[in-house]
């Protein structure tokens, strides 16, 4: 028994060394962490996909100064220690030059600290605005900051002259960081949040919350914020309810994915997105028109689905890295100042500017309002 | 609370509950066969959902659906014939781990086949805002489609088990396994075919309900696991009770939310299960003395 | 087995000092990170075996265990008192000299529970938490016995979820390091925590506890409880026959288990910084069931090679996007073709069971 074990530790620890990895010369390497599959395979999958694809297209143009980048993508499940591992796994065995992901706020925030000791860039997708506030020297992340959307929509609220509203969410790291912002934020409009729920990420039917918020006859809006196929699901349960004020979505409504599912019930729904969704409608001036249209079409003809927003993050965070490698080559923390210095740079979720007090480069007008019309994303302009 | 906001609720209780019940009813036809709690009867829910989505592709919806339905009994009895036929006598321990092991499989594979992403078929009536009125309540047509297909399986299965000789020989081998073999009935047989029902149940409750609920490759471990509480709930094995159990849950389910905020909904559903095993296992609608009978 | 056991014991430590020295050499040392998260895996799993393999009690909830460990602790360490300074509690427990004052890093003023106190505070909530649910729970079998732990652990994910003090889906961030030994001299301190320069000693730390663990267990199967746990698992009733206290023993082995698995919980989270509710899922408490089995259900150095081994690759992302699937196959593979683990795989029984398999279906009951 007892030789058998001592064989097969030998085996194992043999087997680790015979597995050092052989850096090739002209080679980046940059890691990815993203939640591919669990329970939030909806963000990671297509971020994946984006990020293979970018990566993809840069070697085939003959990589970003001669130098060819590998991708390492690592598939986390959502899970925290997960990522943890895979970290300092990226970080001191595979030597990357910078991380990008994860796909969720919760893990952005473990492996915050280690970036920051590996003196390892990383461009997080999460879309909790603690990731970068306070700053941290290496973290930065590319979802618009979620208290801009919340105030693009208590901006058309007041003009709408709403004020009492509710508050739902999904259980989910987005859904949280969301809430917690509408809240905070609500007093600075005049807004008074008359009830706040939070659902399952995985609810198959809302009618009897519906019910609950529908009987209070002071609610004159309904914000629901959440990332998971349940937003789809209020919108049906309040129709059906006849329930007919104003709904509004965060933007991870971004996917029409959910407009299809929710059907002739998404109609009307307003929330604020980048400008990805309307990239078509938008003025041949706008700095951002070219990219997205073009992100569009490769994402749509190499995976044969709906582009998204989600996806979007991660077309950031790899276009935004390999600019900064052509300034700072193969050294983690002159890509690090590259990316600080980064101005103008337009990509899918906005016009990024970073500043040593800025590790998100987005300000408010990188989110436009839109509206569901006929099943399809529209630019919303007032009613 | 107001008369409307009552039966709102109600509503929406036996709404849930009866997507419980159906959830409940599959558990119960293996169980009672082979004395088996299949952890996997949730994944039979989500593959019917999906393999229904896929086929309406090219052909129309009542077709798609009994598409689905034969293929994923093909699949109900492919399990059984590969992972449990050919086990002698096995413990309840290992019972329970294979067809959670099943269970994640079938996620998984669901996952690369499938992708990510959410589907759903379309309404059998109406769209997504059609309601009916009865009464103060408001209801979508699909959740009376979802009754209905409940109600005729409940009596079809009973007229099944009562009425016709392979019903009979099912029931035979879930009374006295031994027994049943004396007297020529395949026991074998029985329980490759208490699978392919089950499955099939399973996958027409998983049609029925994606317009409602979607479908996605894990949307199947919640569902087994509230149709496994209302199960255990109704007394293992009585479909009846397992209806009766599905709408008592559903309703709990929707009332708690005007006294403890939603996020803890689930929370309450399982303490109340809990407290239920502890002074009565049998569940609520079952008797003691056959729980006691039984091998576990 | 007496006799040979200080001597595995002695290897076991020797092969982790020889890795550890081997990684030195070869420059390797990167993979003492996934070995210490391991380990404290290995941890639960070795509790779980001696409920599962030797008292054959099921438990699809262990990790509500765990995680009543981790989220306690990290929870009482990570927030700040600050603001309930002057409440009669926190004065109290400020008495009692269980808070530590500090600065996080922008300057803030913080008061928390010192890591030793919530450490010990978390064990004892899981110690009593598993005492007054095992009265009722182990009176059950089979599928409710099954139902009853998996609902315990539902309801543990579901409070770490909905609880803001929890973190909600964020889980907690940021926690201190776990001092053990206060630095004496030129012998610098013993902390828990995920510096990369504190690799080698939180090495030993983890290793050192999974070792501790491991005696304790083996000793424990060798006395009389551990006969005790075999007739139980042989027959109940027939150990109730012949004198065995049964309830009670099953009781025990129950809540130490949950103390293995808090264990495990607590410093853990503080060799990470931090923990999500991933680590309270169904799928996590499955997933250690599926290490037991295939570990060989009662059999702790199996439990121990592929606790560690199985969770190694898995941190270290061999299985990719199949990650999940791998444990169910495994879960699947072992039940059917070797439920008594693989190390205990004769291949001439295995070649039985792969022909019984093909002849399933052919021949009859």
């Amino acid at each position: 028994m007892k030789k058998q074990l001592s064989n097969i530790f030998l085996a194992v620890a043999a087997l680790c060394l015979l597995a050092v990895p052989a850096v090739q010369a002209g080679t980046i390497k940059v890691g990815a962490i993203f939640a591919v599959t669990g329970p939030a395979s909806f963000l990671g999958g297509p971020e994946a996909r984006t990020a293979r694809m970018v990566v993809d297209e840069i070697n085939r143009k003959g990589g970003i100064n001669g130098d060819m980048i590998e991708l390492i993508v690592k598939d986390s499940g959502a899970s925290p220690e997960k990522a943890i591992s895979f970290a300092k796994q990226l970080i001191e065995e595979e030597k990357v030059l910078a991380i990008i992901g994860p796909s969720t706020s919760g893990e952005s925030m473990k492996i915050k600290k280690i970036a920051e000791q590996g003196r390892t860039p990383l461009i997080s997708c999460g879309a909790a605005e603690v990731i970068v506030n306070p700053v941290a020297r290496y973290v930065f992340k590319t979802p618009q900051k979620d208290s801009f959307a919340v105030r693009k929509i208590y901006g058309e609220m007041q003009k709408m002259g709403i004020s009492k509203i509710a508050v739902v969410a999904g259980n989910t790291g987005f859904g949280k960081a969301g809430k917690g912002q509408l809240i905070k934020i609500a007093p600075e409009y005049g807004i008074e949040i008359v009830a706040a729920e939070t659902y399952d990420k995985k609810a198959t039917d809302l009618s009897a919350l519906v019910a609950k918020l529908m009987a209070n006859k002071n609610i004159q809006a309904v914000v629901n914020w959440s990332i998971v196929p349940a937003q789809a699901i209020i919108a049906k349960n309040m129709r059906q309810a006849g329930w007919n004020v104003p709904l509004f979505q965060s933007h991870g409504f971004g996917n029409i994915k959910y407009v299809q599912a929710a059907g002739a019930a998404a109609e009307g729904i307003i929330f604020p997105a980048g400008r990805l969704l309307v990239a078509e409608s938008l003025p041949d001036s706008d700095p951002q028109k070219a990219l997205l249209l073009k992100y569009k079409k490769d994402y749509e003809s190499r995976y044969h689905e709906a582009a998204s927003t989600f996806g979007g993050h991660a077309y950031d965070a790899m276009t935004i890295l390999a600019a900064a490698i052509g300034k700072g080559g193969n050294d983690r923390d002159k890509v690090r100042d590259a990316i600080e210095g980064l101005k103008d740079f337009p990509g899918t979720g906005g016009v990024f500017s970073f500043s040593p007090e800025d590790h998100n480069g987005l300000d408010i007008s990188s989110f436009v309002m839109l509206e569901v019309k006929d099943g399809k994303f529209v630019l919303y302009h007032g009613k | 609370m107001t008369a409307d906001l009552f039966f709102q609720y109600l509503f929406a209780g036996i709404t849930y509950g009866i997507m419980y019940a159906i959830v409940a009813i599959g558990f119960n036809i293996i169980y009672n066969t082979t004395g088996i709690i299949n952890f996997a009867q949730g994944e039979f829910v989500m593959l019917g959902g999906m393999i229904a989505i896929s086929l309406l592709h090219v052909m129309p919806l009542w077709l798609a659906i009994a598409g689905a339905v034969v293929l994923t009994m093909l699949v109900g009895a492919l399990i059984e014939i590969l992972f449990i036929r050919w086990l002698d006598n096995p413990s309840v321990l290992r019972m329970i781990i294979i067809t959670i092991g099943l269970s994640i499989l079938i996620r998984e594979a669901a996952l690369h086949v499938w992708g990510e992403s959410i589907r759903s078929l379309p309404y059998f009536y109406g769209n997504e805002i059609t309601t009916i009125t009865l009464g103060p309540v408001r209801l979508s047509p699909q959740v009376l489609w979802v009754i209905g297909v409940c109600g005729v399986v409940v009596l079809l299965l009973s007229v099944f088990f009562k009425g016709t000789p392979l019903g009979r020989e099912m029931r035979a081998c879930a009374a006295n396994r031994r027994a049943a073999i004396l007297c020529g009935i395949n026991a074998r047989n029985m329980v490759t075919f208490s699978f392919m029902l089950s499955a099939g149940i399973g996958a027409l409750a998983g049609c029925v309900m994606s317009p409602i609920t979607y479908t996605q490759y894990d949307s199947g471990t919640p569902l087994a696991i509230k149709g496994f509480t209302v199960a255990i709930l109704g007394g293992l094995g009585n479909s009846m009770g397992a209806v009766a159990a599905g709408i008592l849950l559903g309703i709990i389910e929707a009332y708690s939310i005007s006294f403890v905020p939603l996020a803890f909904q689930d929370a309450i559903s399982i303490t109340i299960l809990l407290i239920i095993l502890f002074v009565r296992p049998h569940g609520l609608f079952g008797s003691g003395e056959t729980a006691r009978l039984k091998e576990f | 087995m007496k006799y040979t056991k200080p001597r595995a014991i002695l290897c076991l430590a020797g092969l982790v000092i020889a890795v550890q020295v081997l990684t030195r050499v070869t420059g390797t040392q990167y993979y003492l990170t996934q070995l210490t998260m391991a380990a404290y895996y290995a941890l639960v799993v070795i509790g779980l075996t001696v409920l599962m393999g030797y008292a054959g009690q099921i438990s699809i909830g262990h990790a509500g265990f765990f995680a009543i460990g981790g989220y306690l602790s990290a929870a009482l360490t990570t927030h700040n008192l600050v603001l309930f300074a002057d409440r009669p509690l926190v004065l109290l427990l400020d008495r009692i000299g269980i808070l530590v004052r500090g600065q996080d890093i922008y300057g803030e003023h913080l008061i928390t529970v010192a890591p030793w106190a919530a450490c010990l505070l978390a064990l004892v909530a899981a110690a009593t938490i598993a005492f007054l649910l095992g009265i009722p729970v182990l009176k059950l079998k089979g599928h409710y016995l099954a139902m009853a732990t998996l609902g315990f652990g539902t309801i543990i994910y579901r409070i770490a979820l909905a609880t803001d003090y929890f973190g909600e889906a964020d889980g907690i961030s940021e926690v201190p390091g776990f001092t053990l030994l206060p630095g004496i001299g030129p012998v610098p301190p013993l902390v828990v925590n995920g510096d990369f320069g504190n690799r080698v000693q939180n090495y030993y730390i983890a290793w050192g506890v999974l070792i501790i663990g491991m005696v304790l267990l083996l000793n424990l199967i060798d006395s009389r409880i551990g006969r005790a746990l075999r007739s139980i698992h042989g027959s109940e009733e027939a150990a109730e026959a012949v004198g065995v206290d049964t309830a009670r023993c099953k009781l025990q082995v129950f809540v130490l288990s949950a103390v293995y698995a808090a264990l495990a919980g607590v410093l853990l989270t503080h060799y990470n910084g931090g923990l999500g509710p991933s680590e309270a899922s169904v799928m996590k408490s499955v997933r250690y069931v599926a290490l037991v089995a295939v570990g060989g259900m009662a059999n702790l150095w199996g439990a121990l090679v592929m606790g560690v081994g199985l969770t190694f690759l898995s941190l270290r992302g061999v299985f990719g996007s199949f990650d999940d699937a791998v444990f169910g196959a495994i879960l699947i593979l072992v039940m059917l073709f070797a439920p008594d683990g693989i190390l205990g795989l004769q291949f001439h029984t295995l070649a039985a069971r792969l022909k019984r398999f093909g002849a399933g279906g052919s021949h009859d009951a």
